[in-house]
């Protein structure tokens, strides 16, 4: 048996974990919007959905199992927490906001309490992520301090960041090619797009010397973690669009319209707290008749725009 | 949310009906097996039919045989960062004698598939972008004989 299993056992055994049970009751619960965000192992839950700015505040319910006997503790408190964990290093959670609300100093609780809590205008400074080897997550945790083993209780909380219209949003128009085999001139009509928006756009060829079977456009999903020499990319397609089907000639323009607001997007995430970044792109692939594949990434920017009239909606967020 | 397309420019009736300027054909034809006895050996007509500008002429007809496919798919693999397709088999087992019981690589039928898998394998080549960069694959197509001893390198 591994360490923490020896000690869970004993826990037990002895029914220290049985003790108290602690929960965790936001005050706005029935009004406040709920997003289903799926955990690691793909299970789906309901977290409650917050802003930069507001307030997190609540009650802790402090339920003793067994009552008539006491629990002796070092203090009892509550703390609002913004952390980034990477997957490769487990243990290693980095904090970059942590606040705390004593809720009550060491002594004994002898029946079951109930605490109030309150953590004003909070300032929550990045979008929750929940990525392939990094998790941005923002979470409330009571503590019951004892000599032997601390009881604790978690409430994941769901963040949400909204940005304002871009004042600039340049389209994006290249060409690009090999020479003599295939030039084409491809245009989107904006670079930063927000998460219901549409891809407009065009491919126009000017030479086409290769026999093209079809041509697509994905959107791709990287995830970079760690800084400097150690940073490891991780990849994801979102979709794959088939634009045109058959072999175009010079002069030929195909248009592009794809919908965004079918797809599990989110924000564009650059360099946060210097630990990871998710950045989306735009794949053009053509495909000739031997299978062999031509393609053009191009880095596009993605925000969240706050819609009107959104209170309790309920949407997909993995 | 604006969805109208992006402005474009109209194509031309001359450039919609122009003719094609990817046309590229090669044919592996007319297997011809000459000499005798153990000395035997089959090639193949290779008539090259294109409208490429890498390739300098727009019609070539040689004659190759299974080594020298062969040797074109070691000089690319060698010089090209292409995956070089694979040949048809080399049939070692159907030279031994006493294996076989018929004509062995002459059979009519060995001839043929050795020769469909050969016009795969040429086309596949002749129209990969990075292929047709180098003089190998120009002097197979084109040359009257192959120059084993030639400089390898790029022709653009």
């Amino acid at each position: 048996m591994t360490f923490p299993s020896i000690f869970l056992f004993i826990q037990s055994f002895f029914g220290f974990g049985q003790t108290a049970q602690i929960d965790i009751v936001l005050d706005d619960k029935s009004t406040r919007p709920q997003i289903e965000v799926k955990d690691e192992e793909g299970h789906k839950n309901q977290l409650y959905l917050f802003l930069d700015g507001e307030t997190v505040k609540g009650q802790v319910h402090i339920n003793l199992k067994t009552p008539g006997k006491k629990l002796e503790h070092n203090g009892i408190k509550v703390e609002f927490l913004g952390q980034i964990e990477m997957f490769y290093d487990r243990g290693n959670h980095h904090e970059f906001t942590s606040l705390v609300r004593e809720l009550a100093p060491p002594g004994e609780m002898t029946r079951s309490q109930t605490f109030q809590f309150e953590f004003q205008n909070v300032e929550k400074s990045h979008e929750s992520y929940n990525g392939i080897n990094v998790r941005l997550r923002y979470l409330l945790r009571v503590t019951i301090v004892r000599r032997l083993a601390d009881i604790t209780k978690e409430l994941d909380l769901w963040v949400h960041q909204y940005s304002i219209l871009p004042k600039i949003n340049n389209s994006i128009k290249m060409e690009v090619g090999i020479e003599d085999c295939l030039h084409i001139e491809f245009e989107y009509s904006k670079s930063k797009y927000y998460l219901k928006d549409a891809i407009v756009g065009k491919i126009y060829f000017l030479l086409v010397r290769i026999k093209i079977k079809h041509m697509e456009l994905a959107i791709i999903k990287r995830e970079s973690t760690g800084t400097g020499p150690n940073v490891y990319n991780e990849s994801e397609t979102i979709t794959k669009y088939e634009i045109m089907d058959g072999a175009p000639v010079r002069g030929e323009s195909i248009p592009i319209r794809l919908f965004l607001a079918g797809f599990e997007l989110a924000p564009t995430m650059r360099d946060i707290n210097k630990k990871f970044s998710v950045r989306y792109y735009l794949n053009l692939v053509l495909v000739d008749e031997e299978e062999r594949r031509y393609f053009k990434q191009q880095e596009i920017t993605l925000w969240r725009k706050k819609e009107d009239g959104e209170t309790a909606e309920q949407y997909l967020v993995s | 949310m604006s969805t109208a397309r992006v402005a474009m420019n109209r194509q031309g009736v001359e450039d919609a009906y122009a003719e094609p300027m990817n046309f590229l054909e090669i044919d592996v034809l007319d297997p011809q097996t000459h000499g005798l006895g153990r000395a035997r050996y089959t090639d193949y007509e290779i008539r090259l039919r294109t409208n490429l500008p890498v390739f300098k002429v727009q019609e070539a007809v040689v004659r190759r045989r299974y080594s020298d496919f062969e040797w074109l798919k070691n000089e690319l693999e060698r010089d090209s960062k292409i995956l070089v397709p694979a040949l048809p088999g080399k049939a070692i087992m159907k030279q031994l004698p006493l294996l076989t019981k018929d004509e062995g690589i002459f059979e009519d039928a060995f001839i043929e598939e050795r020769r469909k898998g050969l016009e795969v394998f040429i086309n596949k080549i002749a129209g990969h972008p990075l292929a047709q960069n180098e003089r190998c694959l120009h002097m197979f197509l084109v040359d009257r004989r192959i120059d084993r001893n030639y400089t390898p390198g790029k022709i653009r």
